[in-house]
């Protein structure tokens, strides 16, 4: 057992966690935050796709003590104040969820890919979201609202 | 009508959206309960093996190990029940073996439970079953079809030749006759390609007991809690009703394979109740591959039988379905009443004969996934239609307009028991060439051949059969339950209102349109009103979600007793303001003395109903609640034209998209942004069994696309946006004139998808493309055609 200290949207929280525990786990068990997801033991599905550092990281495939130090943002941190991200706004405008299952994951690669790619074509954006699966929507609305997201991102 | 258009027809974004957007959805894996314990399965790694022995002693005293069970620790506890059943052609009954909780004496597929250990953390149960010695002695695996009817080794001794069933529907003399005196036969050999549904969030159950109430808890992640309820309660558990509580909060997709009762699901109830502490289990999406029941799988012969001008004569299947090695909930039900019903399409086929093997093989239940039983269908009769057209030279439009059923011929009574009620198929024709601009078809055929590639234009024109009602069809053709839905509208004091469903939502957005439902019908603003469905301790009953019913019947009940509360009101109403019931009208949330200035709004009669000092307490009690339950009188029957466009490069045999049409017709639409997104992803699904999916097993039954790396999954980049557009005709038989549409996208989208494929490589030769149209399978099939 390792002491994890870490910045969860923005608050410092630590919690003892075992060598082996993975860091969506450590989120969703260890500190009770079950806004993110497993859909997948193959590191395939996004479902659990949380911002590390300000890169979009599937948090099935990285240990809780490699993320010791780091700032962590959750789909629990995108809004602020009650108002909602622009990306939140835009996947509720275009209809973009429906299970929401795998919203929480999808609204962060989304924001990581126009945060990089504001321009990002359909094309662009299609490909880059191609680690996060969506059995419910078929795609075309979040695509939408990813323009939508990115839009607005860029005021 | 409130302010703004919250009513029927409005584009009104979701109520749901909010907790889902930030995190705050509660689905069952984020529930946990004090004291809780963990369940870990241990499965077969082999597809048909007899048990020797089970030896579980070194992982009883393993760390943080509360208990381990095998079948032979449950006695009393009853097998998984199936709940359709269906009669050999002679009318003898089906074969239906016991499906135990965990593996009795046998395991029957990879994945089957031989034991669980349940421990104090995930981990220490997982480490614990690495402990239990099993030994087994292997059998040889029953996996394909046609070798499985052959006989040789039975999945279950009671079942000869591994038949669950020989049934058939049509006058098969009849449709022979017609046969060998029609001009022209076109066959084909259909592969209904085996689908793994794989709704993103795994199945999670959890068990509770409560022993001063004696009552148990089952926290789990399904589309039917009260079915889930009487199935694990009357059949399994011998628990009454009134003990026992399922609870489905927010359930992350289901596509029909939520809908089953499960072994899993009475094991934690079970444990719960054994151990006295909760018991949660959450699948490993690697388990889900192998425990969730899978979808499709049928192999078929057709034919169809035509005029020399391409007037259809008579049709005639033969399909053997595969049940796998258990019967799931509604397993036979999927081959015959969803799909052999189907088979006259759109189309005045006069006569049709249908035959249904179904089989048992050593592989994962097969059960209904999205459509369910009707794609099929519709995807024997579109590529049979297709290829006849191909044959005789007749245009696929005019063919298709050819046979179409008149829309002044509704009522129409197909010759395989349905009655259609209402229906335009020109109407969605129509749109969706326009849609598609065929016109411009050649011109971009050129255009892409100067490229190199193949261009190719598919068509699809159906029809479904949805609502999964009524009970007396049902109950004819084998169903063992009641197919209708129940509804209870509490208006509280100050006019909000409360609507218990029996429907169940993972994804459909119910709270959004059962609310403008409520809205359009009282007047109250949908923010005033609130759908509460999952927990068989808040709803009356209700018979779940799937076959796109909940609008169609749930959505009826709802109005019935919203028609309910109305009658009251005006009663009430008609005393306060003294006169007579009969002049009292109801519009826009507003009671009025026809004639006259007086009037009272929704929630004056409301609060008047519960603070009864000014009431006909003689001839009616205080309060405002109402319940109803709906049966139709009908299926509903959406159908539509999909129309997919391709372009091939020859070289590589990669398919690519580059046009999808949809025109549906889903009955009158309550919300536009909802029934969109339903076809979306419908259609999504549908090109996933035409490009991507498909299930495989080797020949020793194991599991070949067991993870997303093995079993491809549709992706952003894998698809088009579609060009999506409803034509309504309303349903003639409920008060909402609605059909449905949740299926209409993976009925409809198969195969034009395929459709298209033969014709972008027509030229080649090609005349057939099996499913899944992978870039292998292309490309071989243009290198034997050329
Ligand atoms: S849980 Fe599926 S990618 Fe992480
Ligand atoms: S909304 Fe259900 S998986 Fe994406």
């Amino acid at each position: 057992m390792a002491t994890v200290s870490l910045t969860v949207n923005g608050k410092v929280m630590s919690a003892e966690a075992s060598a082996d525990t993975l860091l969506v786990n450590f989120i969703r068990e260890n500190l009770g935050m079950t806004g993110t997801h497993v859909g997948c033991d193959t590191s395939q599905c996004g479902a659990c796709v949380v911002m590390v550092n300000g890169d979009s990281v599937k948090s099935c495939t990285m240990l809780a003590v490699q993320a010791e130090g780091t700032e962590v943002t959750t789909v629990e941190g995108l809004a602020s104040n009650g108002d909602l991200h622009p990306m939140q706004q835009a996947f509720h405008d275009n209809h973009a969820l429906q299970c929401g299952y795998c919203t929480p994951g999808m609204l962060i690669s989304s924001i990581d890919l126009v945060t990089k790619n504001p321009n990002a074509t359909e094309a662009e954006i299609r490909h880059g979201l191609e680690g996060n699966l969506c059995r419910c929507t078929g795609y075309h609305n979040i695509v939408k609202a990813v323009q939508a997201g990115a839009a607005e991102m860029k005021g | 009508m409130p302010d703004g258009n919250t009513g029927i027809g409005a584009a009104v974004k979701r109520k749901e959206d909010g907790r889902f957007l930030t995190g705050k959805g509660r689905f069952t894996d984020d529930i946990n309960r004090p004291n809780q314990t963990f369940a870990y399965f241990l499965r077969s790694s082999v597809a048909h093996a007899n048990i020797k022995n089970v030896d579980t002693s070194a992982a009883l005293t393993a760390e943080g190990v509360v208990a381990v069970y095998t079948n032979g620790d449950m006695e009393g506890v009853g097998g998984v029940p199936c709940g359709w059943g269906l009669t050999f052609q002679n009318g003898d009954p089906m074969v239906e073996p016991v499906h135990p909780i965990l593996a009795a004496g046998k395991v029957r597929h990879v994945g089957d439970p031989i034991a669980v250990v349940i421990a104090e953390t995930k981990k220490q149960a997982k480490a614990a079953a690495a402990l239990i010695k099993i030994d087994l002695e292997d059998l040889p695996a029953v996996v394909n079809m046609t070798n499985a009817v052959e006989g040789g080794t039975l999945v279950h001794e009671e079942a000869a030749n591994n038949i669950c069933y020989d049934w058939a529907i049509g006058d098969k003399d009849e449709v022979d006759k017609v046969f060998d005196g029609a001009d022209h036969v076109t066959s084909i050999e259909i592969i209904n390609n085996r689908l793994i549904p794989n709704a993103i969030e795994p199945r999670v159950a959890i068990g509770d007991y409560d022993a001063v109430s004696q009552k148990y808890t089952l926290y789990t992640s399904t589309q039917s809690p009260h079915v889930i309820r009487l199935l694990m309660g009357a059949f399994v558990l011998q628990i009454p009703e009134h003990k026992l509580r399922v609870v489905a909060p927010d359930v992350g997709g289901g596509f029909g394979s939520k809908t089953f009762h499960y072994a899993e699901e009475a094991m934690v109830t079970w444990a719960a109740g054994h151990l006295g502490r909760p018991v949660k289990w959450t699948a490993e999406r690697s388990e889900s591959f192998v425990s969730d029941a899978h979808g499709r799988d049928h192999v078929t012969t057709a034919e169809l039988a035509l005029s020399k001008d391409g007037k259809f004569l008579a049709l005639r299947e033969k399909t053997y379905a595969n049940m796998g090695a258990y019967l799931s909930t509604f397993g036979p039900a999927i081959a015959t009443y969803l799909h052999s019903t189907l088979l006259a399409g759109v189309y005045t086929t006069p006569l049709i004969y249908s035959n249904i093997i179904a089989v048992f093989t050593n592989t994962v239940a097969v059960d209904a996934y999205r459509g369910a039983g009707r794609p099929e269908a519709t995807y024997i009769l579109e590529r049979l239609v297709d290829r006849a057209a191909r044959e005789l030279g007749i245009d696929q439009v005019e063919i298709r307009r050819k046979n179409f059923i008149p829309p002044d011929a509704f009522p129409y009574q197909t010759p395989v028991a349905l009655e259609y009620d209402s229906g335009d198929y020109e109407a969605t024709l129509a749109s969706a060439l326009e849609g598609a601009d065929v016109d411009g078809f050649e011109a971009r055929k050129s255009k892409a051949a100067k490229n190199g590639k193949l261009r190719g234009v598919g068509y699809s024109t159906y029809v479904e059969a949805c609502g999964a009602a009524p009970s007396a069809v049902a109950g004819a053709l084998g169903a063992r339950a009641g197919l209708y839905e129940s509804a209870n509208v509490r208006v509280h004091p100050t006019g909000s209102v409360t609507v218990f469903t029996g429907s169940h939502s993972h994804g459909q957005g119910h709270e959004t349109a059962f609310a403008q439902l409520v809205s359009e019908q009282i007047g109250v603003d949908i923010d005033s009103v609130e759908i509460a469905h999952g927990d068989t301790d808040q709803v009356q009953f209700g018979m779940g979600t799937y076959a796109s019913r909940s609008l169609a019947v749930g959505g009826s009940a709802i109005v019935k007793a919203l028609d309910k509360i109305i009658d009251k009101s005006k009663k009430i109403a008609a005393h306060i303001m003294e006169a007579a019931e009969s002049d009292i009208e109801f519009e826009d949330g507003t009671f009025k003395v026809a004639g006259t200035d007086k009037s009272m709004g929704f929630g004056e009669v409301a609060l008047a109903a519960y603070v009864p000092h000014n009431y006909p307490l003689d001839v009616l009690e205080p309060g405002l609640e109402e319940s109803a339950f709906y049966d139709p009188a009908n299926f509903t029957y959406p159908a539509g034209c999909h129309i997919c466009e391709v372009e091939i490069d020859p070289t590589t045999g990669v398919v690519e998209i580059v046009n999808f049409t949809a025109a549906d017709d889903p009955g009158i639409v309550i919300n536009p942004i909802i029934v969109e997104g339903q076809i979306h992803g419908g259609v999504a699904q549908g090109i996933g069994q035409a490009l991507l999916e498909g299930c495989v097993y080797d020949d020793n039954g194991q599991l070949i696309t067991g993870t997303y790396m093995d079993y491809t999954m549709p992706r952003a980049d894998d698809l088009p946006s579609y060009v999506v557009s409803t034509e309504s005709s309303r349903c003639t038989h409920n008060p909402l004139g609605v059909k449905g549409v949740g299926e209409v996208g993976t009925i409809g989208a198969t195969p034009a998808v395929i459709n298209a494929i033969v014709d972008a490589l027509s030229e080649l030769g090609v005349t057939d493309m099996p499913m899944p149209a992978t870039p292998q399978t292309v490309w071989r099939a243009i290198q034997e055609a050329s």
